[in-house]
């Protein structure tokens, strides 16, 4: 059934969360809070070189330290065979995975892991890891995207012959995969342009920093069950991954989602629990594992850094007649950065006859990436955005009116192949162009910066299940971790569907033993997908309430409707009943059949796709180079919020991961290799001194395809703010800032070259 | 290498515990008095999400030694809600949607406190400099900000 044009009571308000009182009272137990009796401590050695063959590792003294109850290295995996993995957000292949957790062979950067203790305690793994003697042969690194590309550089992988192109090549190299998008003739495009705009980007790696480092618990027992206490995107991710990293079936290893302290994509991966489970089986104890927060930059994923170069041509009247984009992207060790999606979401908010895109995904002495909100979109974004801010300026044009008569509407075929649908890109740039920031006056020596952004949003598997308890209480699980509040969107969906007070139903997590399969929390795809899943699952019991009330009163079913909670007879010829609601069902549920609930498993079509406007004001500072934001807005289409508060939260939020990636966020590499800013103090987040109120607008344009009409929320927000800040920086300097971050050192050495 | 003891006082009540003298008080809180509210996000005291009161100051736990809280007075998380009666500030943390995750969430709620305590009436830039060393990768502190300034007024009775 379909909400959309139904008087809602309770989607669209805005209750407080049912896990917010845990939260606010430090009860919440996240990844690193859950103990076990007989727990010891597990610790992870890592390479100090950023490329080195592992000549021998002697564990012996190690084993020898009192205290130590088991030591593993790449000896005590299966080895893997390469193949791809469809666990996670973003392409992964189960060896690389295998390899990534524990070097074999080689380690690829600096922090890769290549050996583990267990100990009684941290102080004496520590003492153990220090104990573990490794000889390196060290070998030549590289770190830059457009180095790793080069003919000479050294090669991170022998059997890496790049994908994409034909013939094969005759000779191994960094560039895993080219990716290419084509619609209409570039050639021509070009050809017939008046105007030609062109220029080259850089984007810095940026880490999802969310605040909670990895953790986990992991038990093995001896007859091969395993539990896992952990946080992540997707508890069957790290169900599906440890499985096949350790060879166990999946019915022996059950994971518990502890609530997780921020992921952003970058826990749609693991790192620990197989090696917790391998150092639990060897010492027969539960084992806990916490990264430090330098394993965390050193050791888990970034999302790509990338070199970009975009070409614009356009008639005089504005029209843009030919787009093409080139992006390198940095994978880390491993292949599979974000090209995909950074090639189809750079164009994909015009409609322009002529595009061309070419993407390369390349290997380097990094920690391989993980996905990070939208992944690769917002390089892109950047990238582009820049580029058609400067084709305005080069025409005459104001950059609202420019990206207006470009704009993608329904029925515009992308360069990637799908045509858009049911999108909402109009009304976002209408209700740009009408909101009080874009007339604003500005102050003298501010800049004002507009960009767009799209991210497609996916579906996918999603299982819910709805229990009526004898109260007539409602009990909804479903299969994804909760990043964010959706557990109050799923309660909201189903006491919509339930006509019942939000009070009356209780949402939650369930374990990987206790639902059906869902994919992991990502690609923003929970309120749409999930929540399509509890909506049918809450349909299915509303269909069994019926059939009581029907049965309690000797009627056909379908002379009984639902509504305001109570079952009614359908009219007069009904009969005349007292309504029933669902506590006085539920009372009678043994004598109508039995417990009343039941259980929906999907794989969700329609996910509509998410457009945003940013507008940023920015003011420079002369001496210092430092940027500051004034005034920031955004506005994106959402279809349907369904509960606003954490909607505009998902907006804000992103906007400002944005603002950190735009001014002050980068890896920083020394010339050995070594990143010199593993830690919050010089890789710096934005904190709350350096930014004003965040304006969230939510344009609701409906999403046909979800039973009230949500998208996708979290991604398109961390789309435009790069290249609206640096589009206002030119607004206020008259300067061009291509390369991230723009921080002040940089924006002070461009101001100064300018003279 | 023998424990020291400790003696102390936690949300209002005597406690002892022994720990290392290496131990920091973060650990000893999380490990030894199973306290789990305060987080370790950096242990560098760059995050703020171990945050807590010794004798109503301010402190990063994670750069605190155990030892240290001989004789102090320590406030957690866990002591910031008077029974099941939640303070203020954490009524407008959850009023305001001001959590996404919750992870930095409890350390936000015992800066704000003892910000309010010192500082009953910051206007927004105060708050948001109070606030600077309590990492929220969530919000974007919007929300957060917010619910700070909603608590505060709330405390000196304007609103309710």
């Amino acid at each position: 059934m379909n909400y959309i044009s139904s008087d809602l009571k309770v989607v669209g308000t805005r209750p407080i969360r049912p896990d917010g009182v845990d939260k606010v009272t430090g009860r919440a137990l996240f990844s690193a809070d859950t103990r076990s009796a007989g727990m010891i401590w597990g610790k992870i050695k890592r390479s100090p070189h950023a490329h080195a063959r592992i000549v021998s590792i002697d564990t012996s003294k190690a084993e020898a330290l009192p205290g130590v109850r088991a030591v593993v290295t790449s000896a005590d995996f299966p080895e893997i065979s390469s193949e791809m993995a469809f666990v996670g957000e973003g392409p992964m292949n189960f060896r690389d995975l295998s390899d990534n957790i524990m070097a074999r062979g080689k380690v690829l950067y600096e922090g890769h892991a290549l050996a583990a203790v267990a100990a009684n305690t941290q102080a004496i793994a520590d003492e153990a890891i220090a104990l573990i003697d490794v000889v390196y042969e060290v070998l030549p690194h590289v770190i830059d995207v457009d180095e790793a590309m080069k003919a000479d550089a050294p090669v991170l992988h022998a059997d890496m012959f790049t994908a994409g192109v034909n013939p094969k090549p005759a000779t191994p190299s960094n560039i895993a995969k080219v990716v290419t998008f084509k619609k209409g003739d570039i050639d021509a495009g070009f050809a017939a342009a008046e105007v030609i705009f062109e220029d080259s980007y850089t984007t810095k790696p940026v880490h999802q920093a969310y605040i909670e480092p990895h953790a986990c618990l992991a038990t093995y027992n001896p007859d091969g069950q395993v539990t896992i206490h952990a946080s992540s995107q997707g508890h069957f991710m790290i169900r599906a991954y440890t499985a096949k990293l350790l060879g166990i079936d999946m019915a022996n290893i059950r994971v518990n989602p502890a609530e997780i302290g921020g992921g952003f994509g970058g826990k749609t991966l693991i790192y620990l629990e197989p090696v917790a489970v391998a150092l639990s089986r060897k010492s027969g104890k539960p084992v806990k594992m916490q990264m430090t927060r330098e394993d965390v930059f050193r050791a888990s994923g970034p999302t790509s850094g990338a070199s970009v170069t975009v070409k614009l041509g356009a008639k005089k009247d504005g029209t843009i007649v030919a787009a093409q984009q080139v992006l390198k992207f940095q994978a880390g060790a491993y292949a599979g950065s974000p090209i995909g999606p950074g090639c189809m979401c750079g164009f994909a908010m015009y409609d322009i006859e002529n595009i061309d895109v070419l993407g390369y995904d390349v290997v380097s002495n990094r920690p391989k990436v993980a996905a990070y909100r939208a992944p690769g979109a917002p390089i892109s974004s950047f990238a582009v955005e820049c580029a058609v801010d400067d084709l305005a300026r080069m025409l005459g044009m104001d950059p609202l009116a420019l990206r207006e008569k470009n704009a993608a509407v329904n029925g515009t075929k992308t360069h990637y192949g799908p045509t858009h649908a049911n999108i909402g890109y109009t009304q976002v740039l209408e209700a740009t162009r009408a909101h009080p920031h874009w007339k604003a006056p500005l102050a003298e020596g501010h800049g004002r910066g507009l960009a767009v952004g799209f991210w497609f949003n996916i579906g996918g598997e999603s299982s819910a299940t709805v229990h009526v308890n004898e109260d007539g209480s409602v009990v909804v699980a479903t299969g994804s971790p909760d990043v964010g509040g959706s557990r109050a969107s799923m309660g909201m969906m189903a006491a919509e569907v339930l006509g019942i007070d939000i009070s009356k139903v209780r949402a939650t997590i369930a374990d990987t033993a206790s639902i059906g399969y869902t994919f992991v929390t990502g690609g923003s795809r929970v309120t749409f997908a999930t929540g399509m899943a509890v909506t049918q699952a809450t349909e299915k019991v509303v269909e069994q309430l019926k059939a009581r009330a029907a049965q309690t009163w000797d009627i056909p079913v379908d002379a009984v409707e639902w509504r305001d909670g109570k079952a009614y007879p359908a009219g007069t010829n009904a009969g005349a009943f007292e309504p029933l609601d669902l506590a006085a069902i539920a009372l009678k549920q043994a004598r109508t059949g039995g417990p009343i609930n039941s259980e929906v498993s999907i794989n969700a079509q329609g996910a509509g796709a998410g457009f945003g406007a940013h507008i940023c004001d920015v003011a420079v500072d002369k001496e210092t180079g430092k940027v500051e934001i004034i005034r920031y807005t955004a506005i994106q289409d959402v279809g349907k919020a369904i509960h606003p508060s954490y909607v505009e939260g998902q907006i804000q939020g992103g906007a400002v991961q944005g603002i950190g990636w735009a001014l002050s966020e980068e890896y920083i590499y020394n010339d050995k290799g070594l990143m010199e800013n593993p830690g919050f103090l010089d890789y710096r987040c934005p904190v709350a001194s350096d930014l004003p109120m965040i304006e969230a607008v939510l344009v609701e344009v409906p999403n046909p395809r979800h039973p009230f009409g949500a998208r996708g929320v979290g991604e398109v927000p961390i789309i435009p703010p790069m290249a609206a800040i640096s589009n206002a920086i030119k607004g206020a300097t008259g300067l061009r800032m291509p390369d991230l971050p723009m921080s002040p050192p940089k924006v002070r050495a461009a101001m100064d070259a300018a003279g | 290498m023998s424990k020291s003891h400790v003696t102390t006082t936690i949300n209002g009540e005597a406690a002892e515990f022994l720990c290392e003298t290496q131990q920091t008080l973060l650990d000893v809180l999380r490990d030894v008095v199973g306290l789990t509210g305060a987080k370790e996000g950096c242990a560098s005291g760059d995050c703020g999400a171990c945050s807590v009161l010794i004798d109503g100051t301010l402190v990063c736990s994670c750069l605190v030694l155990g030892v240290e809280a001989e004789g102090k007075a320590i406030t957690t998380i866990e002591g910031i809600a008077q029974g099941d009666h939640l303070h203020p500030i954490q009524q407008k943390f959850l009023e305001h949607a001001a959590l996404q995750c919750g992870f930095c969430t409890p350390g936000l709620i015992v800066a704000t406190k003892a910000l309010l305590d010192e500082n009953p009436n910051p206007t927004e830039t105060e708050a948001r400099y109070w606030l600077a060393g309590n990492l929220c990768r969530c919000t974007g502190y919007d929300k957060v900000i917010r619910a700070v300034m909603d608590a505060a007024a709330v405390m000196r009775g304007e609103t309710v």
